[in-house]
């Protein structure tokens, strides 16, 4: 798939480009069958920690506007896999990849690919909130402020958006000076997708971002999670079975940096074609 | 687990039962609390001396005049604005270089790579270095090679190239570098590993990661590093005395290139030079409480700031 002004998601943007923010939005819902080909895919991917080989030739591909979820036991790779798409494996020291990963097209691992502008545009929520220790509104400022956006009032305006599309805005509205700690942990968490959907990514990375919650908040997140498709791709990594179950329209089984079975949800989960599935939804591993 | 296992105790005899009089932590408790009150104890002595022989002589006259007769009258106020100047100049050309070679060595330079490896042996090198050969490489150096370097450039006579307030506080710079360096590496390190991964993630770049998430969260162990530095300029006499500090000025430094006097100097040279010893045994002890109280204020000034900025981290005001 080529990048072409046909997908309007994946456009490259200046960070002064002016949009309206509300209330149309740059990724408006389009249906998935508008994209030709998968939002994110790997070939044959592998990734090795040193001599640990933690992806074994991994193939996938992630329709746009869905919800995938990777489970799979602890190890399985499932972080690492997730991490490929915005690169975070860089950070790792003595990490070697093989293969192909794309995201809207681009080839995510050469060389050439704009890093700071793919994890713009690939934005990540992580298993622990991380808000940073701001303010409410400059930890959702802060992606813009990183892109040279100054100007106040579009600042206040984007921050109420991307607080409104992460379902915080009642809750802080009115202590948008106060620390982030502050909160609690589960707004906490959704202060963190505030804060990534602010920069107007395609894709959202979710690696367990219920584990550290309360049911409650779990509930929440989940919500959000079936709500913000409609605008976005997400991947989500989950232990939790019944929570892949909920909120996903595709499962990814992965076991030992394989990729064992992806299918829709409600097939994989109710007539998994293999037998390694079956086990490890049953709960015989795991 | 299956019903079917064994119990453990029916294999092997009863444990013992749990001790329960710790003679080993009530010990250690004993003699970790005598280590506490012997220091405690020593620096009530220390300070007690201090304050009871010289609170009589710190009066406004005596921190505001300079030295009269051969240092056994007058007061020592040339010797308080040279220490003042002289850490005031340290710490501007310090931080910056400390502060930016930490970052280098943690956010840039590769942790394996020979040149790393050799940056870090440097450093504890470097902290390991007596102060009296910083004090002879800073003349060698800074004063007879850059100074002199330089009023040849320039084509002047000798401006540069004699010994100075600035490079006194270059030389006394380079002795706190690793302190810095460490301290500033060190609290870099304690940043968690989430901030930087939440910055890089939503498109930041290193440097904008660096300037906007670490360093703001960094800074109070950095204002650390630069505390220990201020106490430890305040008194360090060995790198000032051949670079710097002179015995005694009637005037102040009225550029970097001027000489000065400087308070841990000066006790030196009362201690040591003085022509009438009861004399200048007052002064003596008024300029050491100076000192003190000196290196104290400094130091309550950068304690007061961090902790606002730890109560800004944590969420707190």
């Amino acid at each position: 798939m080529t990048v072409g002004a046909s997908v309007p998601g994946t456009a490259p943007r200046g960070p002064a480009r002016p949009v309206p923010v509300e209330p149309a939005h740059p990724n408006p819902a389009q249906p998935a069958e508008s994209v030709q080909g998968p939002r994110l895919s790997t070939r044959d991917f592998s990734l090795y920690y040193g001599s640990h080989q933690a992806l074994k030739s991994v193939t996938l591909g992630i329709p746009a506007n869905s919800v995938t979820a990777i489970i799979g036991p602890s190890g399985c790779g499932k972080s690492t896999l997730l991490r490929a798409f915005n690169r975070m494996n860089d950070l790792i020291a003595g990490v070697r990849t093989e293969g192909e990963v794309t995201v809207s097209g681009i080839a995510v691992l050469a060389p050439s690919t704009d890093v700071v502008e793919l994890r713009r545009r690939v934005g990540m929520v992580f298993q622990r909130p991380n808000p940073f220790p701001k303010t409410i509104f400059e930890n959702v400022a802060f992606g813009l402020r990183m892109l040279g956006l100054k100007d106040k009032g579009e600042l206040e305006a984007r921050v109420e958006a991307g607080l409104r599309h992460a379902a915080l805005w009642e809750e802080v509205r009115d202590r948008l000076q106060n620390s982030a700690l502050q909160l609690s942990g589960g707004q906490q968490q959704r202060l963190c997708i505030a804060r990534c959907l602010a920069v107007e990514p395609e894709v959202i990375l979710m690696d367990e971002p219920a584990s550290a919650l309360d049911p409650t908040a779990t509930a929440r997140i989940e919500e959000l999670v079936v709500e913000l498709k409609a605008r976005y791709t997400l991947v989500m990594v989950t232990h939790n079975m019944q929570q892949a179950a909920r909120v996903s329209d595709r499962t990814v089984f992965m076991l030992s940096g394989k990729l064992i079975e992806v299918d829709e949800t409600q097939k994989l989960f109710t007539s998994p074609r293999e037998k390694l599935t079956e086990d490890y939804i049953t709960g015989r591993f795991g | 687990m299956s019903a079917a296992a064994p119990a453990l105790s029916s294999r092997f005899r009863p444990l013992p039962r749990p001790s329960r009089r710790d003679i080993g932590g009530k010990g250690f408790t004993a003699l970790s609390g005598l280590a506490v009150l012997l220091i405690a104890a020593m620096v009530a002595v220390i300070l007690g001396n201090i304050v009871w022989f010289g609170w009589r002589t710190v009066t406004w006259d005596f921190l505001t005049s300079v030295p009269r007769e051969g240092m056994t009258a007058g007061g020592i106020f040339p010797a308080i604005y040279g220490t003042v100047a002289l850490v005031l100049l340290m710490v501007i050309a310090l931080i910056p270089f400390g502060v930016g070679a930490a970052i280098y060595l943690h956010e840039y330079a590769r942790p394996d790579a020979w040149f790393t490896r050799c940056v870090r042996f440097s450093i504890s090198n470097l902290a390991g270095v007596p102060s009296i050969v910083f004090g002879l490489f800073g003349l060698g150096f800074f004063v007879q090679f850059v100074g002199r370097g330089i009023d040849k450039a320039l084509g002047v006579d000798v401006v540069w190239g004699q010994p100075a307030l600035f490079w006194a506080a270059l030389t006394l710079a380079l002795l706190n570098l690793p302190v810095v360096i460490v301290t500033t590496e060190e609290a870099l390190r304690a940043v968690p590993r989430e901030m930087r991964e939440a910055s890089l993630a939503l498109g930041a770049t290193r440097w904008q990661t660096v300037r906007n998430v670490l360093l703001p969260q960094a800074m109070p162990g950095i204002l650390t590093g630069a505390i220990l530095s201020v106490s430890r300029g305040a008194g360090e006499v060995a790198p000032i005395m051949f670079t710097g500090a002179a015995y005694f000025l009637p005037y102040l430094p009225a550029s970097p290139t001027d000489q000065f006097m400087e308070l841990g100097y000066h006790i030196f040279v009362m201690a040591t030079q003085s022509p009438d010893v009861d004399a200048t045994r007052p002064l003596l002890y008024g300029t050491v409480l100076v000192l003190l109280m000196l290196t104290f204020l400094l130091n309550l000034t950068a304690i007061l700031l961090r902790a606002r900025l730890r109560a800004r981290l944590a969420g707190r005001s």
